[in-house]
């Protein structure tokens, strides 16, 4: 045996990665239901997606402040009687406010769905938001951005945010004492009768299911003015910065910058999106990426630095994101656009390719891994209107793509001239 | 049920194989049984940076994370006080890549320098970012020196120091190499689409030839019991009052472990929790408040941390939380409440049993701990602990000179 040689292996792109299908029910009120059934352990996860994300406010944070509170009290129970049912079945009921989209999502032993699902009823039927909760939330949450305020990080992610899209739009927007202080409870009730208890809904199951999973939801849920059709997106213009540069003091003590270096990026149906994501990750999306490889593991400026495209509906962004030392901050972004040159102006080798491919092949393979994540797939499909197909279109470009289609997204997108660039220390 | 088979290579290293063929993925996970307490008090921080250097390059092969990679692969490492891990996932079709990689790196590191010089830097980052940069960053630092005067869970893991990092040379390296990364002091587990058999052939093959080492033989000094409450009353640039109060507890084999977790979840654990519902809903003294421990092998600490809502006295959010475990002690728990908490904790043993990844390593750490089989008997335990066991370790916990005290002040 020489332990100088390798083990042979199978090249991942050979293999032949397959998104288990879902069923798919509709409720009687029109309401779709997407379900995956799969997992050894007798868990499930029910997500319940309504249309009440950011995008639809008329005033900041009643979106976040809505879904936030939708589980702090009805006529019948209090906040805390809430919060013991939950527990006592030791499950946990989660709220997320996104951009477009506000979810609730359960997590329980899938023994306990039967015991649960009233209580979600009467939470999208009859939360009442009682005052004394919203002044509560005010308070704790006004401290909380006290000290958020404080991390160059924290500060670094709103701010890019800004000059990308404009505070007015949903993306760009963020938040702020005094939009907090001004959440008035007729904000909220008046938002959670329009955009949850009359609103557009689906629903994403998986785990073990029990076998009448659709008559359980049906029955709990199937009788509500929920509704499956469509709603009307408000437009909400975009309004970029002028300037693209900025260094922001934020912390007179600071030892690190938080740089966040972003342009604008069209949406998942543009064709340039499946190669840009390959793209990204030989730049800087993974461990072994070339952002990576030179500003941490060659230099040693950063303990982490990583490319992503946002994760939006309507438009997407592509952001270079590290926090760095003081004073090698600039030096950073300098190897940053140096990495993008390089992109644009030599093709990668195939050896280099080959790696990557084989490392978004093996993350897929791995990233299927269980109940949970393959109905994550799914609801990125539904949400975003892509094709059935778009799982194994992506595969396809990330098995195929060549050094010369590379090379022209490099030329396309990694102009350093398109790029915001922001340092705060 | 998680079922594995175990069995010992010659050289000491002990291998786990638990089977699972509803997924095309095998994980490999090695855990050396070395972690920050086992450092020198005035080199503190090298088991974590020891864990960085374990991806510069060893004997053979100069890229880890390239040859990993390449086999559609993904990996990770974490120190803690106790231990070392090191996991990677791959397609099981390329396991034997694995098996390459993580012998080589048991076998012997490359010691390069330039990788020593990089890393020291990158951890210094990390322990900027995290400890450095930040509001309240320095509190576990402050609060561990409290309450442990002998024993070294005295610093954290990323070391006391920047200094500790910075000084760190190659021929310590060597010399830690060669005291904890052995096969005697290793456990292998791999886990996922493997059969039991190929898994042993492949452990002799790669691993079988590794000489064995010296079995380092822990001797930690441990901590008198302690006679007095300590307290530490502090001001930084920060926007609010935190408080932070540490009881020592059980060690994680003591029976009494069990009891210990469930008081914590019944304290503060989740929306209904007492802590939360009282002190943070009721009261409104307290902007966040949780009742948490590390589950750290030796005796550890039940910790209460919390913030405050601008105006009130540190003073009285003491006395209040102090108002919580009088409480408890005195009236102890319903049979609903005890219910609740034995109900979390099933649940949450059967989300994380989801991953292939996590079963890997628990199996690792409870075969660290004596018996890997701990992984399938101790929600019994658990489920064993009766309402008069919560009040008794309550009362024997929560006194006043078993404590540690933290005010950690906003500069006005």
């Amino acid at each position: 045996m020489n332990r100088k040689i390798a083990p042979p292996i199978k090249d991942a792109v050979e293999f032949d990665l397959k998104l288990k299908p879902y069923d798919k029910y509709v409720l009687r009120n029109g309401v779709e239901l997407y379900a995956v059934n799969a997992g050894a352990e007798e868990v499930i996860q029910v997500e319940w997606v309504f249309f009440a994300g950011n995008s639809y406010e008329k005033k900041h944070m009643v979106a976040s402040a809505t879904n936030f509170l939708l589980k702090n009290g009805t006529s019948q129970k209090s906040a805390f009687a809430i919060n013991e049912l939950v527990d006592y079945y030791g499950a946990s009921l989660a709220r997320t406010c996104y951009n477009e989209t506000a979810s609730i999502t359960l997590h329980s032993l899938t023994k306990h769905l039967p015991k649960l699902l009233p209580l979600i009823r009467e939470l999208l039927t009859d939360a009442i938001f009682p005052e004394e909760e919203i002044s509560l939330f005010q308070q704790n949450n006004r401290q909380r951005l006290e000290v958020n305020l404080k991390k160059n990080d924290f500060v670094a992610n709103r701010l890019i945010d800004e000059y990308l899209f404009g505070f007015e739009h949903p993306y760009g927007s963020y938040s702020r004492f005094e939009d907090l202080a001004a959440l008035k409870r007729e904000d909220l009730v008046s938002f959670y009768d329009q955009y949850y208890r009359r609103g557009k809904c689906i629903l994403f199951v998986a785990g073990k299911l029990p076998p009448n999973i659709m008559e359980l939801l049906d029955t709990a849920i199937g009788d509500l003015p929920l509704h499956g059709g469509d709603v009307e997106y408000p437009e909400h213009p975009i309004e970029p910065a002028g300037e693209k540069k900025y260094r922001v003091s934020n912390d007179p003590n600071g030892v690190q910058g938080a740089i966040r270096i972003a342009r604008d990026f069209p949406n998942r149906h543009h064709p340039d999106f499946f190669g840009a994501q390959v793209l990204n990750a030989l730049f800087g999306g993974f461990f072994g990426s070339r952002l990576m490889n030179n500003i941490r593991e060659d230099k040693g400026y950063t303990y982490g630095i990583y490319s992503y495209l946002q994760n939006h509906i309507q438009r997407s962004a592509w952001m270079i994101s590290t926090e760095a030392g003081k004073e090698v901050s600039e030096a950073t972004i300098q190897e940053v656009y140096k990495e993008m040159a390089l992109l644009r102006d030599e093709l990668v080798d195939e050896e280099e390719l080959l790696l990557v491919r084989n490392y978004l092949m093996g993350s897929t393979l791995g990233d299927l891994d269980g109940p949970f994540h393959i109905i994550g797939r799914w609801k990125n499909i539904v949400l975003n209107k892509l094709s059935e197909d778009y799982f194994y279109q992506s595969i396809r470009t990330i098995k195929t793509i060549q050094p010369e289609e590379l090379q022209r997204l490099a030329r396309k997108y990694l102009q350093p001239e398109d790029f915001y660039e922001l340092v705060v220390i | 049920m998680i079922q594995f088979s175990r069995f010992v290579l010659p050289n000491g290293l002990r291998v786990l194989v638990h089977e699972d063929n509803s997924t095309p993925m095998a994980v490999v996970n090695v855990l050396y049984d070395v972690g920050a307490r086992d450092e020198d008090p005035n080199r503190t921080g090298f088991a974590h940076l020891f864990e960085h250097l374990m991806f510069g390059g060893s004997i053979n092969i100069p890229e880890y994370d390239d040859e990993l990679q390449k086999a559609g692969g993904e990996n990770n490492a974490y120190t803690t006080n106790d231990l070392t891990n090191y996991y990677c996932q791959l397609p099981s079709a390329n396991i034997e890549t694995a098996f390459w990689l993580e012998s080589d790196r048991m076998l012997s590191l490359a010691f390069s320098k330039k990788s020593l010089d990089v890393q020291r830097k990158v951890v210094c980052e990390e322990f900027k970012e995290h400890y450095i940069n930040r509001p309240y960053g320095d509190i576990w630092f402050k609060m561990r020196e409290m309450a442990y005067e002998q024993h070294p869970y005295r610093w954290m893991t990323i070391g006391k120091e920047l200094k500790h990092v910075e000084e760190a040379s190659l021929d310590d390296v060597k010399k830690f190499f060669r005291k904890h990364y052995n096969p005697a002091n290793a456990i292998l587990v791999v886990a996922g689409n493997v059969v039991t058999e190929q898994v042993y052939e492949l452990a002799i093959k790669w691993f079988g030839d590794i000489p064995g080492g010296e079995k380092y033989n822990r001797n930690l000094p441990q901590e008198v019991e302690q006679q007095e409450a300590r307290r530490l009353d502090i001001t930084a640039d920060v926007p609010v009052d935190a408080f932070l109060k540490t009881w020592h507890m059980p060690s994680r084999l003591d029976p009494d472990y069990y009891v210990a977790d469930l008081i914590t979840d019944i304290l503060g654990s989740g929306a209904s929790s007492r802590l939360y519902q009282s002190l943070v809903k009721e009261k409104q003294l307290f902007t966040n408040i949780d009742c948490y421990h590390f589950g750290s092998t030796d005796a550890g600490l039940i910790c209460v941390d919390g913030k405050l809502v601008k105006g009130v006295r540190l003073e009285d959010a003491e006395l209040a939380v102090q108002a919580q475990l009088d409480l408890l002690i005195r009236e102890g728990v319903s049979v609903m409440e005890l219910e609740k908490v034995k109900n979390k904790t099933e649940s949450t043993m059967a989300f994380e049993d989801m991953s292939v990844m996590n079963r890997a390593a628990s199996l690792a750490y409870y075969e660290l701990l004596g018996d890997a089989n701990l992984m399938n008997t101790e929600l019994e335990r658990y489920n064993a602990v009766t309402a008069d066991q919560l009040v008794e370790l309550s009362r024997k916990i929560f006194e006043e000179k078993n404590s540690h005290t933290l005010y950690y002040r906003s500069k006005k």
